[in-house]
Formats: structure tokens, sequence, C-alpha cells
């Protein structure tokens, strides 16, 4: 790494830099493209192993063909995302009745997830899992980001995105261990609670930035401990029991006399 | 050791029949007793090391901050700042704390510890010069003769009470240029303004507005004043879209909507907080400061909260190129519930 860090004044550098991105480029292209391509081919399998595992995991609630029924929505239209949202991060199936669904380990595998996720997209048009340029928070802008998370998303979801709560026991979660895909999907489904962002909205190119700025902000605060970065709840705790304790603690010892 | 009987000496020195005494006694000081730094020269040069310790962390501390300072810059990433800011935090307190506590230390350890009392006089004058000074201020009143001449007296009340206003018309004059006050209780919306997304500003049209969704509106003609960011403090505005069939709407408001697309002030008619975290399943709004809930599916009704009135709704329609524009301004004063008093 020294050798590398001595030379990154070289007047080659910049060239080597391109060749470089361009083969990475290059081959996330050619990664990525081959790969739709087979999701394509592999679809009408997938599909048929999605019904059968919505059969056994979903229709109770939704209904046989996923219409819906009086406990839940019809999930015709809700697209791949939707199902890649709810069920890789476990709030569906659905463990209880309650306010809104909590995350919880995931019951079923990728591979079930992707089938479940074709099945359902087969239904009726919906948006589609992203891609990983399009959440990939390198490429986002984290200072447009903030601004589009101050006013559409902070209300909830807290400044640096700690989560807050709603009414009536629901709340906005916690965005510290939500994946890019994840996030993105939140924003273009709009799951429970949750307002839908559209591509008019915030445009694919936002909600990039919007993730980027997410994903900055779990690097800590240049301030120190950020004690659940929740305000002045824990900041006040903190404050007045150990703060004002260390302060009672030396004015004691200043009014003792010397034994 | 003092001999007087202070009246706030409560300490009775009974006869141990129950009853008070006639006369409380000042106890004066407990005995003194000596500190093991006196009476041991070991102790004594114990504590002195002490205070050499403490002074030596306040040393130790200041030049730990100097160095921080020098060789541990806050860099590009948010660690190199965390641990800038650690280092010098660290080393400016112990270089402060170190010197407090060695100065107490000393004091508490090696210097004398001899109770000293202080005397105190009564501090009211004696009936003598009171009764001096309320006879020179009569005397004076009647040799300036100003209870038999009228119009003196009311030229000298006169000239004093005048005096304060070349202070105060200035002061009260510069508030403000303007006193028409009924400005705050419109905003910049009007026939026409289109709908713009908050902050980039992109006009809405209404085919992009799906169901379930939530904008945050600011008018797109808020460039063009003098003071965007004051307009646009009165003018937010928060619009969603929800089934149609779910919209309950009030007689007379009837045109206000457009296919399930409403929107409404994002200011809290309780103190002014923005009033933005949408439920888009009970299309219940909730601020964040009080907990005001209002039901935009039903005019936004308070149903929750300290909030007394609903927020105003902004009545809205589509242009000919099917963007989202304002019909009129607000028709009720946007903001906490004070204005209601103007309508």
């Amino acid at each position: 790494m020294k050798a590398l860090a001595a030379r990154r004044h070289h007047r080659s550098a910049p060239v080597v830099l391109l060749l470089l991105a361009l083969l990475v480029t290059g081959g996330l292209y050619a990664a990525l493209v081959p790969s739709s391509a087979g999701a394509a081919e592999a679809t009408a399998r997938d599909i048929e192993y999605g019904s059968e595992l919505f059969q056994a995991n979903c229709a109770t609630c939704h209904g046989m063909n996923a219409e819906g029924t009086q406990d839940a929505p019809s999930l015709i239209g809700v697209g791949a995302a939707s199902v890649d949202f709810q069920v890789s991060t476990g709030r569906m199936p659905m463990e209880a009745n309650g306010p809104q669904a909590l995350a919880k380990p995931p019951q079923l595998t990728d591979e079930q997830v992707a089938a479940l996720a074709a099945y359902v997209a087969s239904l009726g048009y919906g948006p589609a899992i992203p891609t990983a340029e399009q959440v990939d928070p390198a490429e986002g802008d984290p200072a447009n980001g903030m601004q589009l998370f101050r006013t559409n998303c902070a209300m909830c979801h807290n400044a640096v995105g700690a989560g807050g709560a709603l009414s009536e026991g629901k709340f906005a979660p916690a965005l510290w261990d939500s994946t890019p895909t994840v996030i993105y999907e939140a924003m273009v489904t709009g799951p429970q609670a949750m307002p839908v962002f559209n591509d008019a909205n915030l445009t694919p190119e936002e909600k990039r930035d919007v993730i980027s700025y997410i994903l900055a902000q779990r690097d800590g605060s240049p301030g120190g401990i950020e004690l659940g970065a929740l305000g002045p709840v824990s900041e006040g705790m903190w404050a007045w029991i150990v703060g004002i304790g260390l302060l009672v603690a030396c004015s004691v010892w200043i009014g003792a006399k010397s034994s | 050791m003092t001999d007087h009987n202070s009246s706030t000496d409560l300490t009775p020195r009974g006869g141990g029949d129950g009853r008070l005494p006639a006369r409380f006694t000042d106890p004066g000081h407990a005995p003194h007793k000596l500190r093991r730094a006196d009476v041991d020269p070991d102790a004594n040069k114990r504590a002195e090391r002490q205070v050499v310790l403490l002074f030596g962390v306040s040393i130790l501390g200041t030049i730990g901050f100097l160095v921080a300072y020098a060789l541990v810059r806050p860099g590009e990433t948010i660690g190199s700042m965390r641990l800038s800011n650690l280092l010098l935090g660290l080393g400016l307190f112990l270089g402060m704390f170190g010197i407090g506590a060695a100065a107490v230390h000393w004091a508490k350890t090696l210097m004398n510890d001899h109770e000293v009392s202080q005397e105190r006089h009564t501090l009211i004058s004696s009936p003598e010069t009171r009764a001096a000074a309320v006879q020179d201020l009569k005397d004076g009143a009647a040799d300036s003769s100003i209870g038999r001449r009228g119009v003196l007296k009311g030229a000298m009340v006169s000239a004093l009470a005048l005096a304060p206003l070349s202070i105060a018309v200035p002061l009260i004059g510069e508030v403000g240029e303007d006193w028409d006050i009924s400005k705050f209780g419109r905003t910049i919306w009007a026939k026409g303004v289109r709908l713009a997304q908050d902050p980039s500003g992109r006009p809405i049209r209404a085919a992009e507005v799906t169901i379930g969704s939530a904008f945050h509106v600011i008018p797109d003609n808020l460039e063009e004043f003098e003071h965007p960011l004051d307009e646009k403090a009165k003018a937010i505005v928060l619009m969603v879209r929800m089934d149609p069939r779910d919209l309950k709407e009030a007689p007379g408001r009837e045109g206000w909507s457009y296919e399930g697309i409403v929107a409404y002030s994002k200011v809290c008619t309780h103190v002014g907080c923005p009033v933005a975290l949408y439920e888009q399943q009970t299309h219940h709004l909730l601020c964040p400061c009080h907990q005001s809930t209002f039901d935009l599916a039903d005019g936004a009704k308070v149903v929750f909260g300290p909030a007394n009135r609903p927020l105003p709704q902004l009545p809205i329609s589509v242009d000919d190129e099917g963007y989202l524009v304002a019909q009129s301004d607000f028709l009720e004063p946007v903001g906490p519930s004070y204005w209601e008093r103007l309508k």
C-alpha cells in the first residue's frame, strides 16, 4: 500500500485510474446484464415455484390468487419490489396482528424470495427490484440526499435515520441496518404507514442520493458518542445524571473538611 | 470567639426540664480539630505530593492538547474529526480540572483551617440620621416653593414625561417598516400558481401523484419574491392522494380536491410546527411537536392532541398542461390559532 500511496501523484496515475474504472464498469455491466437475461429465462419455472410458495405461506390471508381478503390487501400490481421488501426483511409472513408488521429474521431463503417476487410480479405490473447500480451509494450525492431526506423523510425517520414514533403504536423504523436495496424498495412501494415516493416524486437519481446520505450517517458523529442519535431524551439523561452528578460530587468534595 | 447574642441563633441551652430557656446563647465554634497533615509530617509531605501530582496532571493535559492540536488534525473522515475532538477536549479538561483540583486540595490540606468570625452591625441607620434626611428633603421642597408655583410644577412634569420619547419613538418605529399586520393572514398562493416540489422546485403533474403518495409542496413562483424563505415558511403545503372513495368532503369544498388529491397547509394550527408525519393507510397526519393528529380524509379534522382547528385546505385544480395549480390562496389564515381572532 505504501508503494501505491507514494505513486499516487505519478503522471500516469489518472490514466491508470481511468483504465481501472473502465474495467470495473465493464465488468459490472457484463455481470449484471446476462443475469437479468437469465432471470427472464428462469421466469416460468420461478413463477411456478413462487406460486407454490405463495399457496403455502401467503394465501391464508392474501387469498388463493392474491386477490386479498378482509384481513389483508390484494397483492395484484404491488410488484416484485414490494415482495422483496416485505419478505426479505422478515415482515411477511406476519407473525401476529398488531399495529404494524415487525422486521424479524427472514422466513424464506433468497431464492425463495426471488421466486415469490417473480410470481407476484407476474400477476400485474408493479415496481421491480432495483439494480445494484440504482442503489449504489458511491454514485449518489449525499449533500443533495440530505436536503431530500430532511424534507421527505426526517420528520418520521429522525434527522440521521434513527427512527421515531408514530400514532397508536406504529413507528418509523431505524435505518441503521437497512440495505440500500431495501431502502429503495421502501421508497418506491410505501410499505404500511409509509407514503409512496414514486419516480416522479423522488427520481431514481434522487433516491440514490437519499441512500447515499443514509449510509453516510453510519460513520457516526464527529461530536463523539451519539447516544442513539435520539436527541434530547438520551442526551438529557446523560447531562442530568452523569454531568450534574459529577458537579454535585465535586461540590461535596470542595465543601468537605480535610480529615 | 464572640460573646454577642444573635437573635438568629436558635440553639437552645435549656435546663433539661423540657421547657425552652428564656434566651438563646451563641454556642461559638466547635473545638478546633487538627488535621493529619497538621500533626503528622509524613501526611503533610503526602498532601504536598498530591497537590504537585494534580498540577502535573494539568501540565500533561495542556501539553497533550498542544500535541493533539499539532499532530492529530481533523481530516476528511468522520473518524478523524471525532478523534481530534476527543483529544482536544480531553487535554483541555485535564489542563483546567488539574489546576482547580490542585488549588482546592492545597487549600484544604496545607493552608491553615482556623475558623474566623466576622462581626456584623445592624444595617439600619440611627433614628437621628433618618430624621435629618427626611428634614433635608422637606427643607428642599419648601425652598423650591413647588407647592405654590403650579405652572412651574406642570412644566417640569411635562418635560420629564416627554424626554424618554426621544429614545422610545425611534426604537418602536424601527421595529418594522411595515405595520400592515393583515399580511400575516395571507400567503403567496394565488389563482393559477403551480404546485412545485420542495426542495427541487419541479412542478407536479396530477398524473404523477399515485395513490398513497405524499408530496411536500412549495409555490412555483417562490423565487420571484424578495424573501423566499419567509414566504416559504407560510406557504408550505403537504399534498397526498388517496382513494377518492375514502375522502369525505365538507359541503362547499367539493371542488377543492382533484381525484383524491388533497393539499393542506403544513403549519400546525397549535403552535406552528411543520406537521408532516403522514400515515398513508389511516390518512392521519401527526405533528411531531405535541402529537396533534389530523385526519386528511375528513377535512384535516383534529382527531387527537392540543390543536383546536383543522389545517387550512388549499383549493387545487389542474391547468391545461396537466399540472396541479392553486384555485386561490388559503381561505383562512394559516398557522397557530391566534389568527382566529381576525376571522
